[in-house]
């Protein structure tokens, strides 16, 4: 195990990273789309919000990362396995991120909507004024939660050839025949990568002036 | 996957790896829950020196990839002398996994019981074990019941994870029949709607039993 490994897993760390980085983001966005679908009272767009949650959570990763990458180039698309990596953990941790809104959205008290009410706040005042912002403070430590999930799960990438920490100590177990070094190191990297996404997310927490609810 | 004689061949194949999946998971899901709840009554009752590796260890298995874990267990196993087949290796590492996760579960449960409660055991002179037995696990099961049947389904889906160290289970079953017969998509689309079938069922059933144990519920 020398210093250079260590270097070597440090940049598939970064990739694992990146890519993180992206779905989450994506998948937050994508997350508030469907968890408004699935509180909307148009039944269809309610049905959609519904199944979309259930198939994404309902399938392991790997399956959707395989289906995802055969699927692609016979519809005519013909990514690279990091596109179909990135579409993967995005669907997926957008379903688990819908959900999670979706149960903050419902547990604010009713009251306090019926008092922005009283004070003659509109529909959208009391959406932006205080539903959300009590949302976001009963989801705050399940998205954090979500991306930690999300960065462990993104070690399945390296099944369709994506360069990630995990595909990076797989090459290297391989051809230095140090898996049990590699893998232990990949796994401290993967550690301090959750480290910093939990401190980061109390952090973020405070910023925002959140207790916790 | 026009050709269907190739698929009636495969069919036993496919058949033994869906009672292969069921059966890792099941086992490692058993496994799992006594050994988190050894954990999480360690760690509750017993002193810090208990205590405190059990954190460290927990915490490390919770901030890793599932697969990494695998893959150390597997390919780093023989090298300290651990030689183990696939699949007792995926049984190994699927239980351990679980158990970690159990335990937390289960110790957020036990936090979580009202102290009144235990005083009101110790009021009316029950020992320590009937404390634990007759209060503390019986309503600890009722709080702890939903994250459960979460696990339990994540465990699920985490075998499929087990394909990729050769256990022959349902993905590595039916993966390899898409290979073998250029019908990948097809095969990954039949797993991804046995999977989804199967979730849903476990999730009904956690549904259907907390609505079952919710009279039992305090207030």
């Amino acid at each position: 195990m020398t210093w250079e490994l260590v270097v070597l897993l440090g940049w598939g760390a970064v990739m694992t990273a990146a890519l993180s980085i992206v779905s989450i983001t994506v998948g937050l966005a994508i997350g508030v789309l469907i968890c408004a679908a699935s509180l909307s009272r148009v039944a269809p767009l309610k049905w959609f919000g519904r199944v979309y949650v259930s198939f994404f959570r309902g399938v392991p990763l790997l399956v959707l990362l395989l289906l995802i990458y055969h699927v692609l180039p016979q519809l005519g698309l013909d990514v690279p396995g990091v596109v179909a990596a990135l579409i993967g953990l995005t669907l997926c941790t957008s379903a688990y991120q819908a959900e999670t809104l979706r149960g903050g959205f419902v547990n604010v008290a009713p009251g306090l909507m019926e008092a922005g009410r009283m004070v003659g706040l509109n529909a959208r005042q009391i959406l932006l004024r205080i539903r959300a912002p009590i949302a976001l403070r009963l989801t705050l430590p399940a998205l954090v939660n979500e991306a930690i999930m999300i960065l462990k799960a993104s070690s399945l990438v390296s099944v369709v050839g994506v360069g990630d920490l995990t595909r990076t100590a797989q090459n290297l177990a391989s051809s230095t025949f140090l898996p049990l070094e590699m893998f232990a190191v990949a796994g401290a990297y993967y550690l301090l990568l959750n480290i910093v996404v939990g401190y980061g997310g109390s952090g973020l927490g405070r910023l925002l002036g959140l207790r916790p609810a | 996957m026009s050709d269907f004689s190739a698929l009636r061949e495969a069919m036993p194949e496919i058949v033994d790896g869906l009672w292969l999946t069921l059966a890792m998971w099941l086992a490692a899901s058993a496994l799992g829950l006594v050994l988190g709840l050894a954990i999480a009554l360690a760690r509750r009752f017993g002193p810090v020196w208990v205590d405190r590796p059990l954190w460290a260890v927990v915490g490390v298995i919770r901030g890793t990839p599932f697969l990494v874990q695998i893959f150390l267990l597997y390919y780093g196993g023989p090298f300290i002398g651990l030689e183990l087949d696939p699949t007792p290796a995926g049984l190994g590492g699927l239980a351990l996994y679980g158990a970690a996760y159990f335990s937390e579960i289960l110790r957020g449960g036990l936090l979580a019981i009202p102290p009144g409660h235990v005083e009101a055991g110790m009021c009316i002179g029950l020992s320590r074990l009937q404390i634990v037995r007759r209060i503390m696990l019986p309503e600890m099961t009722l709080l702890v019941l939903p994250a459960s049947v979460n696990m339990f389904v994540v465990l699920l889906k985490e075998t499929a994870v087990l394909s990729i160290i050769t256990v022959p289970e349902l993905t590595m079953a039916v993966t390899g029949f898409g290979s073998a017969n250029f019908a990948f998509s097809q095969a990954a689309l039949v797993l991804a709607i046995v999977y989804w079938t199967l979730t849903e069922l476990t999730g009904g059933l956690g549904r259907l039993l907390e609505r079952r144990l919710d009279r039992f519920k305090l207030a």
